[in-house]
């Protein structure tokens, strides 16, 4: 009997780890293996160098300050952007009329492409004929109106901007339901016993929706942290490096200097840093929960 | 009786703020849809010329061209069978998966799990050629099967930690009764944890069709047939190495969107439990 | 009950479709006799139209893969490469270095014996500076035996274009380009006190900043002391190099560059142009094609870039635009050079350049191409590439070169700090390589 039902939770995973080592485990190992390699990515020979790549990869300063560059988009990402969801999934989970329809738009930005995301916030952004600037000036703004992409004071923030604004339909659409989970009893419940409103949404909404908020963040911060396409379509991380983020990194290695193994190294490095991330924020989320 | 017109007179503005917050978040996520509808329908000269969202005259053919130079036909079809394929397995096996690492105690179940998660953090892009050589040893390549395999491995990692994290929350009476009644795991799994794990089923259908549904880089690496490519590689086609041709390229991106904007419509009723009283539908 | 059949014979149908659909794919590969791998997406309907006339004139069948864009088509490739599945011929995206590896690795056949037959009649047919960028010279320091390795079908040159509209309206002649750099600083503060928008282009796809800055290096030092430079001879801290990416300094303070610049693609830089909303574009002449599409009334006027110095000619890039090359281990090498032979005799070449607007690669062909088109192509005597440089710099000191001009336009370094910065990059490259 128990064999029976060690085989049978072990037939339930079966299929995923199978799929999994074949497509995942068995590349990252030759990814792994490239990693001591100096490698062009076409000759067949591969020049094992040992550590160095590693060596060299923590005195790139570029490496770093793209490392630090993504961690203030998953910032902002994590407070404005999930704020932001929170609301909107908040808003639209009480009786209000229209819910629906509100449902629908807020995950436009999510399903668009993302050389259409980029037409059109270079042209709301543009220094010159941009619709931002031009309200700016409009109301009486000019000392606010700038060349947002290109300017190095503003380009990391607007891109984590835009990056909020094409994502938040996810954090939306979790929030929402987790609570539609909520019943509505104890709301109810709630109201009897006299809370108003804030005391409703600390005692009843708050507790409740710890996990989803857990998750939302880590999918966040994993989604975030490798964020390159918006990037890449919108400053190509320019001016000078202000919007260099990992993968880009990675990518410039790859393709633009042909160094393969460096590459690879890079993307080792950045996994193992965000694995640590995780593991440090599931131990925070375990502790406060007892 | 007066309290009861000061509760409407406050609840009426309340929602009135919270109207304006959702039509102003709203307005900025439908008007790129807007331009994107409405360049669609402009020549490659008034494009960027004319940025009026109605356009002067509506260039309707461009979608007709779309869809012909592009060779949609095939391709659309092609997609669709990747999508619906590639979620279909991911639905099956990440369910399964998680279902097992939720509930379930048997040797390994922790440092798998942890594998599975770790997956989520490395970027796949340094793994291409190695997985195109793999590929080709397992006589996977310019295969639809081998091009199924990856896309559902990749979003395996996700849909798990997604699907676990749902279960970890569903109460456990139900699956109790089940057993009682001679189920087995397997059993538990197709008849009870499934259905109550219709929403965030949708939210993994949605994340990962619209996942499939956009990837072009691995299947031009898998595929050298061009009979099997998927639809984003007809879009590339308007973005030419100089010229673009917006219109074509909007009208492509316009009919692209379709499919995933009315999955997520057919989808939402299941996200949201259905708490529809007094809600006009949009 | 329903939604349960439903679900169960979606799985089904998708099983069965996988099981047909791995059969399918085999068959179709043996009717084909050469497979061509492009990136060339505006090309891909004329190569359709000349691999149909190809197969009624010789009876074979030459079929036209095109994937893009071409970052992900130099991603197949290489890959196609480690798993030894490239086509009969390709192109191969890059620098001149990577090209040099696949020759090494022996993924290329030598074409310098097909050039060479009947008194070297293709060779002689073809542009030398477009077939420069795919031969290796004696003694290369690539370590690649000599030789042509490749056959180029296009040309390009990268100059700059005005607007002559706007040139009216600024009170300036519409027929005289500036001549000298001091010209153009003074048209760049007419700009700016008329509030128009100067020069755009794709600077932020960093290669385009290199070409510009290469091309008044070249005018500024000369080739010679540029080559030095690559080859550690010279250091990137000389006066003349400071001279050159001070140039970017001067060209900002003057109001010449248009806003948004230093992170602009290319392709927007192509819509202000074409939409009169821009002076000045720094492009190649693949944007005649582009700014016809998008304004055939667009008036405007080709011209190299404004020399700063007298001292050396202005050098622009140029040469081949893009070129094939035949797999090494194809089996139909033969019928794989016979077609590019074809391919690049008068009249293909002829189509080629009236379909697609792109400068013909053979030099017969040139008579009957736009005016505008000409002018780019009369340029070629001005025209240098990285690729026939015979050597290659660092991809880190380049990436530090270019984005240290961002800066440098930014305001946020000056044109010493980058010097510096570039130079200390340079030595670390070079310490590695001993």
């Amino acid at each position: 009997m128990k064999v029976k039902s060690a085989l049978e939770s072990y037939l339930l995973v079966l299929p995923a780890v199978l799929i999994f080592s074949v497509f995942y485990i068995v590349p990252f190992f030759s990814v792994l293996q490239l990693g001591f390699h100096e490698w062009d990515g076409i000759l067949p020979t591969k020049i094992f160098v040992g550590l160095d790549n590693f060596k060299e990869i923590f005195a790139d300063k570029i490496w770093w300050q793209s490392f630090w560059q993504s961690g203030y988009i998953t910032l902002i990402a994590l407070t404005f952007q999930n704020v932001l969801a929170f609301l909107l999934a908040w808003a639209c989970d009480r009786e209000i009329r229209m819910k629906n329809f509100y449902r629908v738009l807020f995950f436009i930005p999510p399903v668009l492409s993302e050389v259409v995301v980029g037409l059109v916030w270079q042209w709301i952004l543009n220094g010159n004929y941009g619709i931002l600037n031009h309200w700016l000036t409009h109301f009486g703004f000019t000392n606010l109106a700038r060349d947002w992409l290109s300017d190095p004071n503003t380009a990391l923030t607007t891109v984590a901007v835009v990056h909020c604004w094409k994502g938040f339909g996810w954090g939306f659409l979790l929030f929402l339901a987790g609570l539609q989970t909520i019943p509505r009893e104890l709301y109810e419940a709630a109201r009897v016993d006299g809370a108003n409103a804030w005391s409703s949404f600390k005692n009843v909404t708050v507790p409740l929706m710890v996990p989803v908020v857990v998750m939302v963040a880590i999918l966040t911060i994993l989604g975030t942290m490798q964020v390159f396409v918006l990037i890449y379509t919108m400053t190509g991380g320019g001016p000078g490096y202000h919007t260099e983020v990992p993968v880009l990194r990675i990518l410039a290695s790859m393709r633009g200097s042909s160094r393969f193994g460096y590459a690879c190294a890079q993307g080792i490095t950045f996994g193992v840093i965000l694995c640590m991330i995780s593991f440090v924020q599931l131990l925070v989320s375990r502790k406060a929960k007892n | 009786m007066q309290s009861t017109i000061y509760y409407k007179a406050k609840k009426t503005t309340v929602n009135l703020i919270i109207h304006l917050f959702l039509l102003t978040v709203g307005i900025t996520c439908v008007f790129p849809l807007l331009w994107m509808i409405s360049s669609s329908l402009k020549t490659q000269e008034t494009i960027f010329k004319d940025m009026s969202i109605i356009p002067k005259s509506f260039h309707f053919e461009n979608y007709y061209h779309a869809w012909i130079e592009g060779g949609f036909g095939r391709y659309f079809l092609n997609s669709i069978f990747y999508t619906v394929a590639v979620v279909i397995g991911i639905v099956i096996i990440s369910s399964m998966a998680a279902y097992a690492f939720s509930r379930l105690r048997f040797a390994g179940r922790n440092v798998l799990f942890v594998i599975f998660m770790a997956a989520m953090m490395i970027p796949i892009q340094g793994s291409f050629v190695a997985l195109y050589v793999l590929l080709n040893k397992l006589h996977l390549r310019n295969t639809s099967l081998g091009y199924i395999l990856c896309m559902i491995n990749v979003g395996l990692s996700t849909s798990i930690f997604l699907l676990k994290t749902f279960f970890d929350k569903m109460p456990k009476e139900l699956e109790d009764a089940a057993r009682i009644d001679g189920c087995s795991k397997i059993g538990i799994w197709w008849h009870v944890a499934l259905p109550l794990a219709k929403p965030v089923l949708a939210v993994v259908v949605v994340l990962n069709a619209l996942n499939v549904w956009n990837e072009f880089i691995l299947a031009l690496l898998i595929f050298d047939s061009r009979p099997l490519m998927p639809l984003q590689v007809a879009l590339m086609t308007f973005q030419g190495e100089f010229v673009t041709r917006y219109p074509l390229l909007m009208a492509g991106l316009t009919i692209a969107a379709l499919p995933i904007i009315i999955l997520y419509l057919l989808m939402q009723k299941y996200i949201i439990k259905g708490v529809t009283q007094g809600a006009v539908v949009g | 009950m329903f939604k349960s059949k439903v679900f169960h014979s979606a799985i089904l149908v998708v099983f069965i479709s996988i099981i047909l659909s791995g059969c399918a794919s085999k068959e179709e590969l043996c009717k084909t006799n050469i497979t061509v791998w492009h990136w060339m997406t505006d090309r891909e309907p004329a190569f359709k139209e000349l691999a149909k006339r190809y197969e009624a004139k010789s009876g074979i069948k030459v079929n036209f893969d095109l994937y893009a864009p071409s970052d992900a088509y130099s991603q197949k490739v290489r890959a196609a490469a480690q798993g030894a599945n490239l086509p009969d011929i390709f192109g191969i995206l890059g620098e001149k270095r990577d090209f040099a590896s696949f020759i090494k690795a022996g993924f290329i056949l030598k074409l310098t014996p097909y050039m060479n037959e009947d008194n070297a009649k293709w060779k002689n047919s073809l542009f030398a500076k477009a077939l420069a960028v795919n031969e290796f010279d004696e003694g290369n320091s690539y370590g690649v035996d000599s030789g042509i390795y490749g056959v180029p079908i296009d040309i390009m040159t990268i100059q700059m274009v005005y607007n002559k509209s706007l040139f009216r309206q600024l009170g300036l002649n519409p027929n005289k380009p500036p001549k000298d750099f001091t010209e153009l600083l003074e048209i760049g503060k007419k700009i700016s006190a008329a509030k128009l928008q100067g020069l755009v282009s794709g600077w932020g796809e960093v290669w385009m900043i290199d070409c510009f800055a290469n091309n008044y290096a070249f005018n500024i030092m000369g080739k010679d002391k540029v080559i030095a430079t690559i080859k550690g001879e010279v250091s990137y801290t000389d006066p003349d190099w400071i001279k050159v990416l001070s140039l970017f300094k001067d060209m900002q303070q003057s109001g010449l560059f248009a806003s948004g610049l230093v992170t602009m693609v290319n392709k927007t830089a192509e819509q202000l142009f074409a939409n009169e909303k821009a002076v000045f574009a720094f492009n190649g002449s693949w944007c005649v094609n582009v700014y016809k599409e998008m304004n055939p009334k667009l008036e405007y006027g080709a011209f190299l870039p404004p020399q700063a110095s007298d001292k050396y000619p202005m050098a622009i890039w140029g040469g081949a635009g893009s070129s094939f090359v035949v797999s090494a281990r194809s089996k139909n090498k033969e019928e794989a050079v016979k077609f590019l032979r074809w391919l690049t005799e008068r009249d293909q070449q002829v189509y080629l350049a009236e379909a697609t607007n792109n400068l013909p690669a053979n030099k017969d062909s040139l008579s009957k191409i736009p005016d505008i088109l000409a002018g780019f192509a009369r340029a070629m005597d001005s025209a240098t590439h990285p690729r026939v440089w015979g050597v290659s710099e660092f991809s880190p000191v380049i990436e530090a070169f270019d984005k240290g001009i961002q800066s440098i336009i930014i305001g946020e370094k000056t044109p010493e700090q980058v010097a510096a910065e570039v130079q200390r990059i340079k030595e670390r490259e070079l310490a590695k390589k001993r």
